[in-house]
């Protein structure tokens, strides 16, 4: 900043101090005096957000919400009716997946229903990916999707992960090709991107539980809903992905499109869309494993599949039933990216990409899976994966915990003692005894110092809606329990990316270790923590942390093995030792990818309340939670709000001190 | 006379927030490029004006930001003029509808990029035949015409590698024959050969010599390389700081420099390669005797050997009469600069 070197540098016990940190020291030493003042020093309506001042908008909400499916009305159709029928229209394609990879055609209903035609058997559909993962990527592929789909068959899952892929991949492919059609639009008009930035903001940051319930009173319980709102939590980083490959696209290329006389459907269609293919690519990445993330939420209304096998396992207490298919749901996700990533033409790759022999090999494996389906639908027997060559690890993880539990019990409750009494609880009590008119006034001043005026603006009434409507102790609670575990999270995480990095095999086992943690389902790990460490606060920050770690490795290992090879030389030849390089260039250089994984980090823990509500939080989560079981829409949308808000903030001052290096 | 292919009259592009200011009607309201400057703006090209002939290769020159780049995006119908009017056969460029203008670009336009611009998910093939996929004319027809582009360059027996498997020079040989495809009638080229090293630069200055020898187009060539420009120019223009210093040949540059800075930058050049035995020669009358004779359009690189061997000075012939003479002093000037420009230096 310029401002600072300004500034002369001031003396605090002794030591120089850059007078730029002086205001920030005196807000954390009137912060702890605030908070440590009996309460009754305060007048009353700063120890609590009085109740008549509340904002009443979750009636508000809830009140429109009713409107709108009861009485409003879109031109001649109600808003319900035309809800309804674009339910109908989305579950066309659902149905159809769902039909060729898992149901089969049926006739009639529930369980009366008799098959006319059965789905694609396992080894038809593993023949026909084999053969196309082969002629797109080799053997390889091939033979780990192979691998891939025989895991699911020979551990029992195959019928529910059919399930799971069919809806996983209508979802993905809506929100790709909805979120591709949107970046298109930001790009043609920035106005359009103003607009369309804050709501994505809010998607990506509001819990999908918050907006469940709307969905459900628009597009009815079933899978139709449950596809909407994976839609809606998984389109924001395909649209901001786009926008930014599409704008990547060199300023020549656009140039030689005109020139060829490209019109604007060439321009978008030969020109932008192929050479951004490989940014896309990333996005869809993205879609894929985010639709995978909210199958379970997705089944609890009514979509199936492998979430439900898990929500059905952990309800019977079912650790290994749980790992098992919460297992199954991880190897679904990475033969899914996998595949995706194949499906990019390779301009590297030497040789016509369609050679003759491969679209032979293409054929013939499609008219063999066609046939054994043929067969398959003459002689049902062999459709199935025979049950008595099915195996279970379920056995195995259910002794493992307990085994832990009996050996390790005593350890583990001293561990969790001391975080309780010297961590967690401290922190609780600090953050519930700041009077929130300080908290607002911090944020606010913290904004006007970092960003201005709109920042200012922006994180203060963002701040200051949380106790408007009434939320400020859940609030405060989600931000401790948030705080601490993304301080936990950061902790570990730095020093694993920074080790990480230095040896190549450990960065490949961290890299299987993250994929995993971040592609099970929150419930399935958080099962066994419950049973080592009981319900509570310790519980829910282990959770956290195990799910929001993934980024503050990985954005460090990127930043630091990202730095330019000069700097190192520059580095070396000045004689710099290696713990110096690492200290000296490396880290500073790796400072604003750091920062970016500590703002992925912050979102991850705040999509992980909802989850950990489960475990008995007293956060925003557990009150979005409640308002899900009570139907009750407008508190569970001002809940999500909040959580939602929380993570803006963060971000927005994140992205400003990115901004600003140096500071 | 011909009307000129392409023509800028009084062409200013600025570029500012505040640059709509200072236009009205297509016309600038200041003649004064300072009162821009105070005001945030960058004349990025200001005042232009040009004529660009038929059949002939025009070559824009400058440093680096003189707005040599922007000319060209005004000349080609890609960025239109803040202020002022492109003449294209004629007609104004920018009055053309948006279909007329791609029907232009599609069927009498070409441009070879800096950066090569190729598609990196289209072969060699594809890339070649790319501006006739767009016209939407049939597989096989394109595919022959690309065919026979890429055997034009020399690449046969490359058309299915992808961009990333051939060199920088192989890679602007597929930009040159992507360009050709469409068989423009004004062929554009930004900075072609600058990312290229020198001996395939070389190689390069001759490929578009030896094309523009069969293929006759008007051609627009920017560089900011004086030897790169004599090679290949008919006319040259001299641009700083957005405006045009001088056009003409390279000859004229080099013995008429309009300004300071037109002859600062033909300093360096390689005046034996670029002028002509009429302008060193004396005119003033002498009856001999001569040691030889040579026309008067020859090079001096054609006759210094000769005049270096003869102790007598040459004779200057223009249809069959001596217009003048030149002796070994002259030729000394020429090649270390005038005495007194020696004493300067
Ligand atoms: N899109 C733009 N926005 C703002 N300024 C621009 C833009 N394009 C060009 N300019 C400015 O116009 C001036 C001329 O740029 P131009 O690219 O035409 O230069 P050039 O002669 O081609 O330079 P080079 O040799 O580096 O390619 C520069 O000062 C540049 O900063
Ligand atoms: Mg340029």
């Amino acid at each position: 900043m310029k401002k600072a070197s300004a500034l002369p540098a001031g003396v605090v016990f002794g030591k120089p101090v850059n007078l730029r940190h002086l205001p920030w020291l005196i807000i954390v030493i009137l912060s702890v005096i605030l908070a440590e003042l009996p309460r009754t020093v305060f007048p009353r309506w700063v120890q609590k957000y009085p109740t008549g001042w509340r904002l009443s908008l979750a009636d508000w909400i809830s009140a429109f919400m009713h409107w709108l499916t009861v009485d409003a009305h879109l031109g001649p159709l109600t808003v319900s009716g035309f809800t309804r029928a674009l339910s109908f229209l989305l579950d066309l394609p659902l149905q159809l997946a769902s039909m060729v990879l898992a149901t089969g055609v049926l006739k009639g209903q529930g369980s009366e229903a008799v098959m006319l035609f059965p789905p694609v058997p396992w080894f038809a559909l593993i023949i026909a990916i084999a053969a196309l993962s082969w002629t797109l990527r080799g053997w390889r592929l091939a033979v780990g999707m192979t691998i891939g789909f025989l895991y699911l068959a020979v551990f029992g899952q195959w019928t529910s992960a059919m399930v799971t892929l069919a809806s996983v991949l209508v979802a993905a492919l809506l929100s790709a090709a909805g979120g591709l059609a949107l970046g298109l639009l930001c790009v043609r008009s920035a106005t359009f991107g103003r607009l369309l930035s804050p709501l994505l903001d809010v998607a990506q940051t509001m819990p999908v539980f918050a907006y469940l319930l709307p969905m459900l009173i628009l597009f009815g319980f079933g899978p139709v809903s449950a596809m909407i709102a994976t839609v809606i939590y998984a389109i924001p980083p395909m649209v901001r992905v786009t926008v930014v490959a599409i704008q990547g696209v060199p300023d020549e290329l656009r140039s030689l499109g005109s020139m060829t006389g490209c019109t604007r459907r060439q321009m978008t269609w030969r020109i932008l869309l192929p050479t951004a293919l490989p940014g896309l690519m990333v996005g869809v990445n993205q879609v894929i494993m985010l639709s995978l993330n909210v199958v379970i939420i997705a089944s609890m209304i009514g979509a199936g599949g492998l979430g439900w096998d898990v929500l059905g396992a952990l309800r019977r207490l079912d650790i290994g039933g749980g790992l098992e298919a919460g297992l199954a749901i991880t190897v679904l996700a990475v033969m899914l990216d996998r595949f995706a990533q194949a499906l990019v033409p390779d301009a590297r790759r030497s040789g016509p990409s369609g050679s003759r022999s491969h679209h032979r090999v293409i054929a013939g494996a499609l008219a063999l899976a066609g046939l054994l389906w043929i067969a398959a639908a003459l002689w049902p027997a062999i459709a199935h994966y025979p049950e008595s060559a099915r195996l279970s690890t379920g056995p195995f993880w259910n002794d493992l915990v307990s085994w832990i539990n009996i050996h390790f019990h005593d350890p583990l409750d001293v561990i969790k003692t001391f975080m309780l009494l010297h961590v967690l609880m401290p922190v609780k009590r600090f953050m519930l005894a700041l009077p929130w008119p300080w908290v607002v006034t911090v944020v606010t001043l913290a904004g006007l110092w970092m960003g201005g005026i709109r920042l200012a603006l922006t994180v203060g009434l963002m701040c200051g809606f949380m106790a408007v409507v009434g939320l400020w102790q859940p609030a405060m609670i989600t931000l401790y329990l948030c705080g601490v575990s993304v301080v936990i999270a950061m902790l570990l995480g730095v020093p694993v990316g920074v080790i990480a990095t230095q040896r190549p095999w450990l960065m490949k086992s961290v890299e299987v270790f993250i994929d995993t943690l971040q592609t099970l389902p929150a419930f399935v790990y958080l099962i066994p923590i419950v049973m080592l460490f009981r319900v509570g606060d310790f519980t829910a920050m282990i959770g956290i942390v195990l799910y929001a770690i993934a980024p503050a490795i990985r954005y460090t290992a990127h930043g630091i093995s990202h730095v330019p090879e000069s700097l190192i030389e520059a580095g070396t030849m000045t004689g710099c030792t290696r713990g110096q390089i690492l200290r000296r260039i490396r880290l500073p250089h790796a400072l604003p990818d750091m920062l970016l994984g500590l703002n992925q980090t912050i979102l991850l823990a705040l999509s992980m309340l909802v989850i950990t509500a489960l475990v008995g939080t007293r956060d925003l989560g557990q009150v979005t939670y409640a308002a899900l079981s009570k139907a009750d829409v407008g508190q569970g949308v001002v809940a999500g709000l909040c959580v939602a808000f929380i993570g803006m903030i963060s971000d927005r001052f994140i992205r400003q001190a990115i901004r600003q290096p140096g500071s | 006379m011909q009307h000129p292919v392409l023509a800028c009259r009084k062409v200013s592009r600025l570029y500012g927030a505040r640059a709509s200011e200072f236009v009205t009607d297509g016309h600038l309201t200041t003649d004064n490029v300072q009162t821009l400057q105070e005001a945030g703006i960058t004349p990025a090209i200001f005042n232009v004006d040009l004529d660009i002939e038929r059949g002939k290769t025009f070559v824009i020159m400058g440093l680096s930001g003189s707005g040599k780049s922007t000319l060209l995006r005004c000349l080609a119908g890609l960025t239109p003029p803040s202020a002022g009017k492109i003449l294209f056969e004629s007609k104004n460029l920018f009055e053309f509808s948006e279909a007329d203008l791609i029907q232009i670009h599609r069927h009498q336009m070409g441009m070879v990029f800096q950066h090569f611009a190729l598609l990196p998910h289209l072969t060699v093939l594809g890339n070649v035949a790319f501006p006739l996929e767009i016209q939407g004319r049939p597989r096989a027809e394109r595919e022959e015409i690309a065919q026979r582009m890429i055997r034009l360059v020399g690449l046969e027996g490359r058309e299915h590698r992808f961009p990333a498997q051939l060199s920088g020079g192989q890679q602007q040989r597929v930009g040159i024959a992507r360009s050709l495809a469409g068989d423009p009638d004004v062929w554009f080229l930004d900075e072609p050969f600058s990312a290229l090293d020198p001996l395939i630069r070389r190689e390069m200055q001759a490929e578009v010599i030896r094309l523009q020898g069969m293929l006759k187009k008007t051609i627009v060539f920017i560089t900011h390389d004086f030897e790169e420009a004599v090679r290949v120019a008919d006319r040259i223009a001299i641009m700083k700081d957005g405006q045009v210093e001088q056009v003409g040949t390279a000859e004229e540059l080099l013995v008429s420099p309009a300004t300071d800075y037109v002859r600062a930058f033909t300093r360096d050049a390689p005046r034996a390669h670029i002028l002509t035995a009429r302008s060193i020669m004396t005119t003033s009358p002498s009856a001999g005797p001569f040691g030889g004779e040579v026309n008067a359009t020859d090079r001096v690189i054609s006759f210094a050997r000769e005049l270096d061997a003869s102790s007598l000075p040459l004779a200057v012939i223009e249809n069959n009469e001596i217009i003048g003479a030149i002796d070994r002093t002259m030729l000394l000037d020429i090649l270390i600069g005038p005495e007194t420009q020696a004493v300067g230096a």
